[in-house]
């Protein structure tokens, strides 16, 4: 066999210290675009807990249900003109997911660019098995998800009862088990949100430097069971309409 | 092969003087170099294990040009970080008796009287600095609960002074040493060339000014020049094919030297570990050392009876022979290197050894399990049983380990004097490359010792008083064509010859003839066998090796045909050098001279010198003799019963 | 045993590399994985082939120069086990094994299974050490460490830089290692003073090299022979937040 003759690898070169500074140093670095996903992570989680708490007041009957939608739409009143609070919660949920969602890209462009070459042999989890490795793409599908449903239940576009409809009847209307298929991509979604949260609820900790030893351990199992009681809690709504135990 | 006697030498730099003033006097002596100058003088350091790392680091933190080299992918991967056990130093932390005069005598008398007073005693003073060095360093070793820095004992010491990492403590001195040397790298005052290879010495008017090194991944050859050369380059127990050091240890660097003049010093002198894995087939490509701190917990012992082929758990307590208790009750499992090896090679040459071919013994733990626990067995030696595991498949928890003495460590290396400057002007040599501080036996945790002691603070003053005079001006074209001639000469011929036998195969049978002959045990009859087959065996490399492959690019197999030619010239030199001196003395065991019950036995009326081997173009070699003096420490019959 | 081994071939970084199929018999359970290797390649320095490239030295899991990804996985199954350190017992006969060098853009491909690790070097010398020139030094026990922080340093410290950590991680990142060396010295009275700066530059560098960021999947610990822990790359988090504001 005949070798050719190889060149050597090119030195990467080393940067001028003091290094890159500030905040536009910090979001360039791979651990501040950790740090952004975390943090605008931790508040859709906390969105999340608080939508789910919200969405389970269905159970107290409609009045109690759409008085709260009602609520949330008035609080603060007088005081603050009417919608100030959800406006706002509005603006930091858009930018959490536009935050989380740019951190995620450009780290998933660093790695893509990290990795060009894939392993011949199929790769087999060591660590945590495959959760981890739906975080991308699963992400793709919640948003996907939130897309349908800001338009099914938030501007009733695809919802059989429309914008003017109360959103308890939205929901009803929503999940009627003759549209199964809605209450089916919903059940995807959400198990899909239960598999990020498995592991992005732990991770943000890990990111933001507060897991530690016997504390990970902890978190994971934190993460675990509060992935799982947001799955349910969220999957309660839809289920109930499908059985009928809420119409 | 025969050899002339020539002058003798003295080393001239020792100051004369209390022993206690020498290093003192010698620093004040020694001439400054300007600063402004430091920056115009250029220094080659060939190797970055402690040795050469630790004097890179420290060279280029003075202000010189410092460019280094290694064969590894990083300096990181020298081999001085697989050592294992400690690092001896006089801090008498313990307050157990421990001074730098007693480390002192320790060495000299572990080294079998065969080591230089006056540098051995620097060595013990300057141990103190290394352990603050590596501290403030971040050297994670281990501590009480105080905080404060705990201690063993090590290898045959009665006192406890010697510190370590648990099992990896070459690995963190070693990292240590790696980091200052990355940082001055980054500083821009140590230009680091990984993965070339030195293959050949530059001398220019007399003095050394460059190296000839290939670039393992373009193969490229090349030059580099300097005012001074400092080789670091590590033992050569690879001559053994099986040994404990890495597979790319080698003797090149500092075979070359002597080729072009340097003074070889006590080249027989080879120290074997009695506590290694034992070989478990043809297959094997290296050895693998078991801390000898091992030894502090566990039992040694074989059959009473021979070819008892029962499993060990079967084996009664009064049909075991622990036999290292029975022969020196005094120091029991805890005797020096040399005596446990050759009393392990002792009763498997009765037929009582264990295991595959009977070339092993039993270190066994259950007293020490029962005693202490199996936890505070696995605390302290969790790491090392768990590697024994994973080599032999059996568990040490269970069933007592096997172990058989390897070849670890070479006493010998270029003769260098006081500065550690070799017979070539400019040419320094440090760390396990040089013969020096250890005369014929080396003790335990002592060659990380004095590694890091001429990196850090010997060679960077000693070498300020020879680079005083310097820049030394051009070097001559020729020296350089001629050393560039030489190093495309060898490579041409091995890629040429296309026989029909692997590099790999020759430097197996090599290895076999120097353990047979020249290991554990030597004879003038062995010996002189040897000197007959080495000389036919390379004879028949050189025309019958087979090298793949091209000049250019990586050609792993290049490499090491061309470390084995140069293993094979200085196999011959370390038989003759073991011919020559008749007398048995630290690792040195000729059969002819022990004592009556079998004890290495010197001959201090003629042997109470230093070889030092010149090598001749003619082929017949010279014999310098270095008069050893012992004024501080009287030269007794080391006993350890 | 008897196996057959997919070995990724590659003559140099320009080539493309293909995967070639070898078999191998007689291979003694005892063996090591890389004496297996070298078996092959004696045979194949025979029959006038170029023997397959690998990096070792040491031979017994410390130097870190070893390193290969064997069936997916790099330095094998085996939970923390150098390449060099993996013996053949842990295969059956008749096994087909795939080994492939470590994949990440920042480790180029020098030849076959040997890569470039010269980025671990400079991330090094971006701030892993803590500045002390020799000589200077006060005397060792005039700064008591408490020995669970120096426990802790030292788990930290033995990562012996083999880069499995890189070639399982799925966004090739390094922060394993890069988080270690920073663990190991924060940890330390004597690292306090650059702590700061050194946690910046080193994650710089790392991001300069072009190493992934991480994503907490945990590879990397789960292969790293010398079960470093992910608690590095939390302090490391950590440190760099306090660091960077
Ligand atoms: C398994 C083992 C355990 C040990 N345990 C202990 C212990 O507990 N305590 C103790 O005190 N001692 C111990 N020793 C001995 C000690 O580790 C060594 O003697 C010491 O580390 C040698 O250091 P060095 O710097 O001289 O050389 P090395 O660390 O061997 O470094 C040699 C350097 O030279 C380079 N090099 C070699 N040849 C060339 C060439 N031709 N061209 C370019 N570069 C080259 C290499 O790349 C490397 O960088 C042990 C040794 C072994 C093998
Ligand atoms: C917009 C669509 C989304 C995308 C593309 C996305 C993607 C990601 C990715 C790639 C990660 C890092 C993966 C990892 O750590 O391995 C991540 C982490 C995380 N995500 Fe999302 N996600 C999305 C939506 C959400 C939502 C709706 C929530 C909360 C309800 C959420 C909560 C989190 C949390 C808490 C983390 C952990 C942060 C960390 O690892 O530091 N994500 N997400
Ligand atoms: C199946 C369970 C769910 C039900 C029944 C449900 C129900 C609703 C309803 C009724 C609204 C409209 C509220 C209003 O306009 O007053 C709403 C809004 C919203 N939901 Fe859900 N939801 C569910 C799951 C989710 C999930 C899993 C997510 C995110 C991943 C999500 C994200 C949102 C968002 C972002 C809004 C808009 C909030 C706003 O306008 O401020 N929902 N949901
Ligand atoms: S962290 Fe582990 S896997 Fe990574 S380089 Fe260090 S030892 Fe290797
Ligand atoms: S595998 Fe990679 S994603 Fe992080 S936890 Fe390890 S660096
Ligand atoms: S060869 Fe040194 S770690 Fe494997």
């Amino acid at each position: 066999m005949v070798t050719p003759r190889t060149t050597p690898p090119k030195a990467q070169k080393t940067p001028k210290r003091p290094g890159r500074q500030g905040l536009s140093g910090f979001l360039r670095s791979s651990n501040g675009k950790k740090a952004v996903m975390a943090v605008s992570g931790a508040v859709l989680v906390l969105f999340l807990i608080g939508h789910m708490v919200g969405n389970l007041k269905i159970f107290l009957g409609e009045g109690t249900f759409n008085s709260y939608a009602e609520w949330l739409r008035t609080v603060g009143e007088p005081a603050l003109p009417a919608r100030t609070m959800l406006t706002l919660t509005e603006i930091v949920l858009a930018l959490a997911v536009i935050a989380h969602m740019w951190s995620a890209v450009s780290l998933a462009r660093r790695a893509a660019k990290a990795r060009p070459v894939k392993y011949a042999a199929r790769r087999k989890s060591q660590a945590n098995g495959y959760v981890v490795h739906t975080m991308r793409y699963g992400g793709v599908i919640i948003v996907l998800f939130v897309v349908w449903h800001l338009l099914d239940l938030t501007f009733g576009a695809v919802n059989p009862k429309g914008y003017d409809a109360t959103p308890y009847d939205r929901v009803v209307a929503g999940f009627d088990p003759s549209r199964w298929w809605v209450t089916a991509f919903y059940v995807v979604a959400l198990v899909m949100v239960g598999l990020h949260l498995r592991h992005g609820l732990w991770s943000a900790f890990q990111t933001l430097g507060l897991a530690n030893g016997r504390a990970r351990h902890l978190l994971n199992v934190g993460a675990a069971v509060l992935s799982t009681l947001l799955v349910l809690g969220f999957l309660a709504v839809p289920l109930a309409v499908m059985i009928g135990a809420v119409k | 092969m025969n050899y002339t006697v020539g002058e003798p030498i003295r080393d001239t730099k020792a100051p004369e003087g209390p022993i206690e003033d020498r290093w003192d006097k010698r620093r004040f002596s020694a001439k400054l170099v300007n600063p402004a100058n430091k920056r115009k003088l250029n220094i080659i350091v060939v190797g970055t294990g402690l040795a050469g790392g630790s004097a890179a680091a420290t060279l280029g933190e003075l202000g010189y040009k410092v460019k280094s080299f290694c064969y590894q992918d990083s300096p990181r991967r020298a081999h001085s970080i697989a050592a294992q056990g400690g690092i001896n130093a006089a801090k008498n932390y313990r307050g157990d008796g421990d001074s730098i005069h007693r480390l002192f005598y320790d060495t000299v008398k572990g080294g079998d009287f065969r080591a230089r007073e006056s540098n051995v005693y620097r060595l013990a003073q300057v141990s103190v600095n290394i352990i603050d060095q590596a501290v403030a360093q971040g050297v994670p070793f281990a501590r009480e609960y105080g905080g404060l820095l705990d201690t063993r004992s090590f290898g045959g010491a009665q006192v406890s002074r010697t510190f370590y990492a648990r099992g990896q403590t070459g690995q963190q001195l070693l990292l240590g040493a790696y980091q200052a040397l990355e940082r001055q790298i980054a500083a821009g005052t140590v230009e680091m060339h990984t993965r070339h290879e030195m293959l050949d010495l530059v001398i220019s008017d007399g003095r050394a000014r460059g190296v000839i090194v290939r670039d393992l991944v373009t193969g490229e050859i090349e030059t580099h020049l300097a005012d001074a050369v400092v080789l670091a380059t590590g033992g050569y127990g690879n001559v053994f094919f099986l040994s404990t050091n890495a597979k790319g240890c080698n003797t090149t660097a500092i075979w070359r030297a002597h080729r072009r003049g340097a003074y070889f010093g006590n080249p027989c002198y080879t120290q074997i570990h009695p506590t290694c894995i034992p070989v478990s087939g043809d297959h094997q490509s290296k050895l693998t050392l078991m801390s000898e701190s091992l030894r502090n917990d566990g039992r040694v012992w074989v059959p009473l009876r021979k070819g008892d082929d029962r499993a060990p758990g079967d084996i009664p307590e009064h049909e075991r022979d622990y036999y290292l208790e029975r022969i020196y009750p005094a120091f029991g499992n805890l005797v020096p290197r040399d005596i446990a090896s050759r009393a392990a090679k002792n009763v498997c040459d009765e037929g009582r050894g264990v295991g595959p071919g009977g070339l092993g013994v039993y270190l066994d733990f259950a007293d020490a399990i029962g005693r202490l626990g199996r936890d505070a067995v696995e605390k302290k030696y969790g790491n090392l049983f768990e590697m024994y595991e994973r080599i032999t498949g059996e568990d040490p928890y269970v069933r007592p380990m096997r172990i058989y003495p390897a070849v670890h460590y070479t006493m010998g290396g270029l003769w260098v004097d006081y500065d550690l400057q070799s017979t070539i002007p400019g040419l320094f040599v440090i760390g396990e490359a040089n013969f020096s501080d250890h005369g014929a036996n080396r003790l335990g945790a002592s060659a990380l010792m004095q590694g890091l002691a001429d990196g850090y603070f010997v060679l960077p003053t000693t070498i300020g008083d020879y680079l005083a005079n310097g820049p030394f001006g051009e070097v001559e074209q020729e020296a350089v064509d001629e050393a560039l001639g030489q190093v495309t000469g060898k490579i041409g011929r091995l890629l040429s010859t296309s026989g029909n036998r692997t590099a790999d195969s020759y430097h197996r049978e090599l290895g076999k003839i120097m353990w047979e002959y020249c290991g554990m045990e030597r004879t003038e009859e062995s010996l002189r066998k040897a000197l007959e087959r080495i000389p036919e065996l390379r004879e028949e490399f050189w025309n019958n090796v087979k090298v793949p492959g091209e000049e250019e690019g990586l050609n792993q197999a290049l490499e090491r045909a061309g470390r084995v030619a140069d293993f094979f010239d200085l196999a011959e030199l370390m038989c003759l050098d073991a011919l020559h001196r008749t007398e048995s003395c630290g690792g040195h065991f000729r059969a002819e001279s022990q004592t009556e019950d079998g004890e290495a036995l010197r001959d201090d009326e003629n042997f109470a010198y230093v070889a030092a081997w010149e090598h001749s173009p003619e082929g017949t070699p010279v014999l310098h003799k270095e008069e050893l003096d012992y004024e501080y420490v009287h030269m007794t019959q080391r006993s350890y019963k | 045993m008897n196996l057959t081994l997919k070995v990724w071939r590659q003559n140099g970084p320009a080539d493309s590399g293909r995967m070639v199929t070898y078999q191998v018999e007689d291979v003694s359970p005892d063996m090591s994985f890389l004496e297996m290797l070298d078996v092959l390649n004696e045979r194949l320095i025979l029959e006038g082939d170029d023997p397959v490239a690998f990096d070792h030295d040491c031979r017994e899991g410390i130097c870190g120069m070893c390193g290969m990804v064997i069936n997916g996985v790099a330095h094998g199954e085996q939970r923390a086990t150098t390449t060099c350190q993996l013996h053949m017992r842990h295969f059956k006969d008749g096994d087909t094994v795939t080994i492939e060098p470590w994949r990440a853009a920042p480790f180029p491909v020098v030849k076959d299974l040997v890569v470039d690790r010269g980025a671990f070097d400079r991330i090094i010398q971006a701030g892993g050490f803590i500045s002390v020139p020799a000589g200077s030094a006060p005397d060792a026990h005039s700064i008591p460490v408490k020995k669970e922080n120096a426990d802790d340093a030292f788990d930290a410290a033995t990562c012996i830089g083999c880069g499995a950590c890189v070639a399982a991680c799925p966004n090739g990142s390094a922060s394993l290692f890069t988080a270690a060396k920073i663990t190991h010295l924060g940890l330390l009275p004597q690292g306090q003073p650059e702590r700061d700066s050194r946690v910046v530059a080193m994650v710089e560098q790392m991001d300069l090299e072009g190493f992934g960021g991480c994503t907490n999947t945990g590879e990397c610990t789960a292969v790293c022979p010398k079960g470093i822990s992910l608690d590095v790359i939390s302090q490391m988090n950590r440190d760099y937040l306090k660091a960077a504001n």
